[in-house]
């Protein structure tokens, strides 16, 4: 049996050995699910008393190698699942690992994230949805927003405020809430590109059980920040869904179907990066390129795509490496694809000239340029706005002194939006 | 510096416009096929009579020039009027008082400043004046070709088509509903402001005058109104994104108490105010015929480059709302994505300035 030693090559061919015997693309998905995560193959990076194996990365993905080679499933793709996975594996209880897990593995259960607030974004800390304990549960009040998902899921993870006289990050809990319960309503969350990606959810007297607390009462903020940095790892990340799902069989048609729900409200996050890379075939098949004016800008686009990609690349190196607390090149890579989505638009509105003030199936590529002018501007808000982005560079790279705070008292005294300014 | 009088039309135009055309009416039309409210048209065009602002009162106009036009436009653009005045006011009725002989004006004109005639004006290019008469030509009695867009064909019962003819370009009233034309609606990215793609085959025109289309004439006067119009818009969300700095509040203080973002707010106003003050003066151009006369490029270049940085900001100040469906931001931002491309972008009109100052010369042929 491999364990956190073994070579990859010892690794390689365990797994192929057990693929060959259980893997079969005709076999049920659900079934199949149980079977991977039995075999401890569903999460290797996981400790072996849940469904893992304690890899390393490396060793993690040389696993996910030969699944690929043999055209195998894996685990469930859901983004909100995997932050709710990890953060239950580092913070959970054993009951709660043991209720929780499983079922995200395999699919049986959806989550969502339940972070972002209209009144508290940048702020999250800030957020006023409320949580008292009422006998063995918790009842909880507010509203959150920018929840992918949250129309399918079964769980959503959750913060809440549990304290008001305490400043507003000692204040926070973090609870695992069944989202299917009277109390909580999931409404469409529309954004101005036309896709609606994201829900608000209303949270009126719905209920947590007191053993769904996660960590304990007040240590909600440094368990959000697990989740949270599980997502910006995941911003920008690929969601294709991998190799399997260009393959035929039975099982495939249900992992296509699986995949289809849960990356739906992804389909925009290519276009909002900007499409740089349809730049040049657009500029050449429409004869934009001859105009020196579209050179430049096309060029500017490239240039800052090829900076970013090399600088993110020196940054994992030097991570790799260990020898480097503070890496300038991770810090910047979100700013710079804002600059480089910015960028890209407007080289893409040179392209088309007058073709910019077309949409849908009346434009270029059936819709994708438009779609690229109207989703840029999100790049630069979600997953933390660049203004942020700009205050943690400049604070925690360059060590430039911190701004004056004006929030650090009890939470309940701290001001909030003006009302008739 | 405005007079009295002209401040005074502005606030007539003003107030009709907050109380007809409020966000409300605005997404109204956008969601519609017609793209506007036929009453408030109407009103618009009889009530205040905006229709025929710069129209001579022989022509059944108001006889006022290229800065109430602009007063009237950068209204429009403040509040994000739905309704054929750009196409039927500006685009076609300047190309019918440029080129037309007198008696097609006493016939054509009167209709179109009362708003019971809704014209356009049909372009088969609506972003790079160099390249007209491209795919629409006339052979002496028909005309026949494609305009892949027109601001508001799908509602105009005239249009006045600029065409090739021989060596040059000719002007044309042709009636929309003759058989021979057909009009197909487009989706835009900007809904607030309709466009069909209009196809002639052989169809019938009336020669507009006997000269050639000054184009030069045209595109200045429809950009400085466009760029009026652009300017009343960037004003509007600018004034919406400074009060939303005063009142959202991060981290236990307003945002716009944030260094960053009083300087990102400061220097949107800057541009907004040379933006506006070129644009001004391309009116005042316009009206009196001296100064520089490729201003108007100028101002499209200035409003162009104002108008969307102020739209871009003004999402990014709001954070995650600014970019919903729900909030109104969006509808301006679309027209200022159009609008920086529709009658050239400011890239275009850079060149087409600097060809101006050094040669003093309309454009050359690329
Ligand atoms: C497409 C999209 C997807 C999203 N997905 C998710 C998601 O999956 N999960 C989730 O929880 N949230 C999500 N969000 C929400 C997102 O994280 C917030 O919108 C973002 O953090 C900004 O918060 P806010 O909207 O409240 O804006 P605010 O915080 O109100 O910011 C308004 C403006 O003030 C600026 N500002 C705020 N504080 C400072 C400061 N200290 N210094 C300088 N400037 C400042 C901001 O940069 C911004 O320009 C998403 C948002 C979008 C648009």
């Amino acid at each position: 049996m491999s364990d956190e030693s073994s070579s990859i090559e010892t690794i390689r061919a365990e797994v192929s050995a057990w693929l060959d015997e259980n893997w079969s693309p005709v076999r049920p998905l659900k079934e199949w699910r149980e079977t991977l995560v039995e075999g401890g193959w569903a999460a290797p990076t996981w400790p072996r008393a849940y469904y893992g194996r304690g890899f390393n990365e490396t060793q993690a993905a040389a696993v996910q190698q030969v699944f690929a080679e043999k055209g195998a499933v894996g685990v469930a793709q859901a983004g909100p699942g995997r932050l709710a996975s990890h953060t239950i594996l580092t913070h959970g209880t054993d009951a709660q690992k043991r209720r929780y897990l499983r079922p995200i593995l395999t699919g049986e259960e959806a989550w969502c994230q339940l972070f972002s607030e209209p009144g508290s974004g940048s702020d999250l800390a800030g957020l006023t949805t409320k949580a008292e304990k009422v006998g063995d549960r918790w009842i909880i009040n507010g509203q959150k927003v920018w929840n992918t998902s949250a129309h399918h899921a079964d769980f959503g993870i959750l913060l809440a405020r549990t304290n008001w006289d305490v400043p507003k990050h000692q204040g926070i809990s973090y609870f695992l809430i069944d989202m299917r319960q009277a109390g909580v309503e999931v409404r469409p969350l529309k954004q101005m590109n036309g896709h609606a990606s994201f829900n608000e959810v209303f949270m009126s007297d719905a209920e947590v059980l007191a053993e769904d607390l996660l960590g304990a009462e007040g240590e909600g903020w440094s368990i959000a920040a697990t989740t949270l940095s599980l997502e910006r790892q995941a911003f920008g990340s690929d969601r294709s869904g991998g190799a399997a799902k260009d393959l035929e069989g039975p099982i495939y048609d249900e992992y296509r179907a699986e995949l289809a729900i849960a990356l739906e409200p992804y389909t925009w996050y290519p276009q909002r990066a900007g499409r740089a890379d349809l730049l040049l075939k657009r500029a050449e098949g429409n004869g934009a390129i001859s105009d020196p004016l579209v050179r430049q800008e096309i060029a500017r686009a490239l240039c800052l795509k090829k900076g970013a990609d090399l600088a993110a690349a020196a940054a994992v190196a030097k991570r790799r490496s260990g020898k480097h607390r503070v890496i300038p090149e991770g810090s910047i890579g979100k700013l710079a694809a804002s600059e480089i989505a910015r960028q890209a638009a407007h080289a893409h509105t040179l392209i088309s000239g007058a073709d910019a003030l077309l949409a849908g199936a009346n434009s270029e590529l059936d819709g994708i340029v438009a779609e690229v002018l109207l989703s840029v501007p999100a790049i630069s808000i979600a997953g933390g706005t660049d203004e942020i982005q700009k205050n943690i560079i400049s604070e925690r790279v360059l060590g430039l002194p911190k701004e004056p705070r004006f929030d650090t008292g009890p939470f309940r005294d701290v001001p909030r939006n003006i009302k008739d300014a | 510096m405005l007079s009295e009088d002209t401040e005074q039309f502005r606030e007539v135009v003003a107030r009709f416009l907050a109380d007809k055309s409020p966000t409300q009416a605005v997404r109204k039309c956008m969601a519609s096929a017609e793209g506007y409210e036929p009453d408030v048209w109407r009103q618009l065009c009889g009530e205040v009579g905006l229709a025929g602002t710069h129209l001579p009162e022989r022509f059944g106009g108001f006889g006022f020039g290229p800065v109430e036009l602009g007063i009237t436009c950068q209204e429009m653009g403040r509040s994000l009027y739905c309704g054929p005045f750009f196409s039927s006011s500006v685009m076609a009725a300047h190309a019918i008082l440029n080129q037309a002989s007198n008696e097609q004006k006493e016939r054509l004109l009167p209709g179109i400043a009362d708003g019971s005639v809704i014209a356009t004006l049909v372009l088969d290019n609506v972003a790079d004046a160099d390249r007209l008469g491209r795919s629409l030509f006339s052979d002496g009695a028909r005309l026949d070709g494609t305009a892949n867009m027109v601001v508001d064909a799908h509602i105009a019962q005239g249009f006045v088509v600029i065409a090739s003819e021989g060596d040059g370009l000719a002007a044309f009233w042709v009636d929309a509903m003759q058989s021979g034309i057909d009009v197909e609606p487009l989706e835009a990215l900007d809904p607030t402001r309709k466009l069909s793609r209009v196809s002639l085959s052989s169809v019938e025109g009336e020669r507009l005058g006997d000269g050639p289309v000054d184009v030069t004439r045209l595109w200045d006067q429809l950009c400085t109104a466009l760029a009026h119009e652009m300017i009343g818009g960037a004003e509007a969300l600018f004034d919406s994104t400074i009060a939303y700095l005063k009142m959202r509040v991060q981290f236990g203080r307003p945002i716009g108490s944030f260094q960053a973002l009083k300087h990102r707010a400061a220097d949107l106003l800057m541009e907004l105010e040379l933006a506006r003050a070129v644009t001004h003066e391309a009116a005042r151009v316009l009206a009196s015929g001296e100064g520089d006369p490729w201003t108007p490029n100028m101002a499209k270049a200035m409003a162009g480059d104002a108008y969307f940085a102020i739209a871009k900001q003004a999402i990014q100040l709001r954070g995650g709302i600014g970019f919903t469906w729900e909030e109104d931001v969006h509808l301006w931002f679309k027209r200022a994505k159009a609008s920086e491309v529709l009658l050239g972008t400011p890239g275009w009109h850079r060149e087409k300035m600097m060809m101006r100052m050094t040669k003093n010369s309309g454009g050359v042929d690329v």
